[in-house]
């Protein structure tokens, strides 16, 4: 087959439709590197490999292992057993545990404790959503934005603030202080957006430095009068006050209205990139931002609005945080959600529902890894792994074909692979 | 800094217009020596003396210098640096001049601080360096990986990853040296990952390495937690290296404690450096390291195996960036803590950067930042009134001036971070 006749037949083939009956189809399309498949085998990859984890960070095992001829039934069995105790433990406290349901039937237990595993999970996918999305929609924009960490943290203090140093209304202390936790994440977002449209830093950089500066911050403001709980002798803020924290979903359940709000922003996130005339524009730049300027569009001012509206993404992520579950500032307030929405966005393709899908998984993860920590005594940095070994199986082959047709018709782009 | 190709940018652009590189360098600095100047010699303790230490305590021989005068003077010669730099015609003494315009604002600073106290310069050194060391590492590794035109955000999962190594099989094995041999294994690792996936998969390298970072977190981190922290005698008790006197040299005052009574890791860091140095302007490997991250396609059109070079650098980085780790654990506190690096790796990226891809500038930017964590440890001992959380921000906010180029402009590898397509 020559060069000239390849693209012909493959246009054809594309027209054709599959052959067999339904079934093969469904199979051929299961069998195709589709984006479902592909996120389930990454998925059910990574959770093998963390077995194997399992297995080696179990001293007990792992000394069997030294003596494995002698009697390999006992040493694989009690593998088997470590690695399921703790997966089943995972399932229990992130989705559903049939002990607690029967407990509720039989009256010895409360409801309650039925939805508290898919409390705790929502509870943790609230603010990954944010921070999430934060990150996808850089990247539309053709951005990086590494920096939710510091985004996160600059969130937590400005909703933290006004929450418990403004006094107002109900409803209305809450509005203000999520507005006040997308302010201090908008101006932090901004800082690496006007430095990019003005003297071309790459933003990579400076959000990590931005990063590590908010860290600093943080570990300032709470240790000073005005910020600082003065009945704690440990560096702690004060409480938010109740007017300004977010209503939970459930008495006694740690769910509020946090992750409501982050598929509202999806929703708002779908419809800026999808619908909005500022969207489109930021898609342009994201795809070309040669072709985007010769069509008049100003590249610079899409890079401010891009990260100044990524950081106000991830500081409400913050707000959620300190709104909700965390109460008060401390050194460590912001956990690692700002990284972890790198990984959901890259999970989710950078699309809004898909972002809310993959914080659903990973909150689903964490939420987990807390239970199998507690009762199967697995350190809950497997969870971390898994997310890194999920998002890097998915990123490899994706990319790659990305890149490939990106290739074939205007070289490599800047928008996938670009330099400092 | 931006995302232009070679054909962007012709030949070294003159700067144009009255605000060149020096003019702005020496405006800032002018500013600052006349701030300095002001600010400090008005806040420093009347009729109090700076002392200056050479040795490594607070006591012996020293130089004792009268606050107030010590801050005014040393503000007004940075002033004067920046005045020089500012009629422009000092252009060729740029770097001779920026340096002591910093140096003396630095002085300026410590007057005010040290009023009345006393600082062992020795000790500061001996910090500085220590801090300095990984991000030496880290910064050579980067240097050659980017220089190669493979972008590394890894280098703070390359240094965790050697660090827990060394600790893990230095225990296991009970000699220090088979530590630093695996935390170099473990270095290599990531940057396997880091150069197949990058150079044979073509994954954007940014995105790349910010995974690999957090799959070396979780990874040390979960074995740390079930292994170590349950039986630490048994996994996370490695011996150290011994500290090595160099006999006459380590008697030098200042420098002397801080290079010459060091362990491996801090002799083995200057050689690196003059090393990778001179390998990489005057040696064969490097003209071809340096083209590759240049220009890959005119590499490749004179016989050079682009991919191979690129392969070869990444992984001789990550044995470079697994050492550094070590230094952390073998080389110092003698246990594995989770996510001990603690951002290093980053801050050895901005010191890459500061220091324009070079080894000898990326170290210098290196002992500068390890300069301000010396200075942040140091200040509030002496009861100083500046937040050390605001010294421990230098660095990066060094860095953010560095790249948006309002002090020169620096200008990465022009196929940094693009991979390499034959045909």
């Amino acid at each position: 087959m020559t060069a000239q006749t390849r693209p012909a037949e493959e246009a054809e083939r594309a027209e054709r439709p599959p052959e067999g009956g339904r079934a093969r189809r469904a199979l051929r399309a299961v069998a195709s590197a589709n984006a479902v498949t592909l996120t389930v085998l990454a998925v059910v990859l990574a959770l093998v490999l963390g077995a194997i984890l399992i297995v080696l960070g179990n001293d007990r095992v792992l000394a069997e292992y030294g003596y494995f001829f002698a009697q390999p039934g006992t040493t694989l069995g009690d593998s088997w057993q470590i690695v399921t105790d703790a997966y089943g433990n995972l399932f229990r406290g992130a989705v559903f545990d049939p002990s607690a349901l029967s407990g509720a039937i039989a009256g010895t237990n409360s409801w309650n404790l039925v939805f508290y595993p898919i409390s705790e999970t929502l509870t943790y996918t609230a603010p990954l959503i944010f921070t999430g999305l934060s990150v996808a929609l850089a990247f539309r924009s053709g951005l990086f934005n590494i920096g939710g960490h510091g985004q996160v943290i600059f969130g937590c203090i400005g909703g933290a603030l006004v929450g418990f140093a403004l006094p107002l209304p109900p409803v209305l202390h809450l509005i203000a202080a999520l507005l006040g936790a997308a302010v201090g994440g908008g101006l932090i977002g901004m800082i690496a957006g006007v430095l990019k449209a003005r003297t071309g830093a790459h933003e990579v950089i400076v959000t990590i430095m931005l990063n590590n500066i908010a860290f600093w911050f943080l570990q300032w403001i709470i240790t000073k009068p005005g910020v600082h709980n003065p009945a704690r002798s440990d560096a702690i803020s004060k409480d938010v006050l109740g007017s300004a924290r977010l209503p939970g979903l459930g008495s006694g359940l740690r769910a509020d209205l946090g992750v409501v709000l982050g598929v509202l922003a999806a929703a708002a996130v779908a419809w800026l990139l999808n619908r909005s005339t500022e969207g489109f524009e930021l898609r342009a730049v994201g795809l070309n931002p040669d072709a985007a300027r010769t069509a008049g569009m100003s590249v610079g001012r899409a890079y401010i609005l891009a990260m100044t509206t990524a950081g106000a993404l991830a500081g409400l992520g913050g707000g959620v945080i300190v709104l909700g579950p965390a109460v008060h500032l401390t050194g460590a307030v912001a956990g690692t959600v700002g990284f972890d929405g790198i990984t959901v966005a890259l999970l989710g393709r950078g699309k809004p529902w898909g972002v809310v899908a993959s914080a659903l998984l990973f909150g689903a993860l964490h939420a987990g890894g807390n239970r199998m920590q507690q009762s199967s005594h697995v350190a809950i940095d497997l969870v971390t792994v898994v997310q890194a070994v999920i998002v890097i199986f998915i990123a490899a082959p994706a990319l790659v074909t990305a890149i490939f047709r990106l290739r074939a018709t205007r070289g490599v782009s800047a928008s996938l692979a670009k330099g400092w | 800094m931006t995302t232009l190709t070679v054909y962007d940018t012709p030949r070294a652009k003159p700067a144009t217009g009255f605000w060149t590189r020096d003019r702005k360098a020496g405006a800032v600095f002018l500013v600052l020596g006349v701030l300095a100047t002001v600010l400090f010699t008005g806040l420093a303790r009347s009729g109090a003396g700076a002392r200056f230490v050479w040795g490594v305590s607070s006591v012996g021989a020293g130089l004792s210098i009268p606050a107030k005068a010590g801050a005014a003077i040393f503000g007004v010669v940075c002033a004067l640096c920046g005045a020089a730099l500012l009629t422009g015609r000092a252009e060729r003494w740029l770097r001779w001049l920026a340096g002591l315009a910093l140096v003396t604002l630095v002085l300026s600073f410590l007057c005010w601080q040290v009023a009345g106290q006393a600082m062992p310069l020795g000790s500061m050194a001996q910090a500085t360096v220590k801090a300095a060391l990984p991000l030496v590492f880290g910064a050579l590794c980067g240097v050659l990986c980017e220089r190669s035109a493979v972008i590394n955000v890894a280098i703070e999962g390359q240094l965790l990853t050697g660090a827990f190594m060394a600790a893990l099989v230095g225990t296991v094995a009970a000699s220090a040296w088979a530590g630093l041999v695996a935390a170099a294994l473990g270095g290599v690792f990531i940057a396997l990952l880091l150069a197949v996936l990058a150079i044979r998969y073509l994954v954007d390298q940014v995105v790349l390495g910010v995974v690999l970072n957090v799959l070396a977190l979780g990874l040390t981190g979960f074995l740390f937690t079930q292994l170590m922290q349950q039986h630490g005698d048994k996994y996370n008790f490695p011996p150290t290296f011994p500290a090595w006197h160099i006999p006459g040299l380590a008697s030098i005052p200042i420098i002397g404690p801080a290079l010459f009574q060091s362990n491996i890791f801090g002799y083995l860091a200057i050689v690196l450096v003059i090393v990778v140095h001179f390998a990489l302007f005057h040696t064969r490997w490097g003209l071809r390291t340096r083209a590759v991250g240049e220009h890959p396609t005119a590499a490749d059109t004179v016989g050079i195996n682009v991919r191979g070079t690129r392969y070869r650098n990444v992984l001789l980085g990550g044995v470079i960036a697994g050492i550094g780790g070590a230094s952390l654990t073998i080389g110092d506190v003698g246990s594995f803590t989770n996510n001990m690096t603690n951002g290093r790796g980053f801050i050895a990226l901005a010191a890459l950067i500061f220091g324009r891809w070079s080894p000898i500038g990326a170290t210098m930017a290196a002992l500068l930042f390890g300069f301000t964590t010396a200075l942040a440890g140091y200040l509030p001992l002496v009861g100083s009134t500046i937040p050390s959380e605001f010294l421990n921000m230098l660095p990066y906010a060094a860095t953010i001036v560095a790249v948006a180029g309002l002090v020169g402009r620096v200008r990465a590898p022009a196929a940094d971070g693009q991979p390499y397509v034959k045909g």
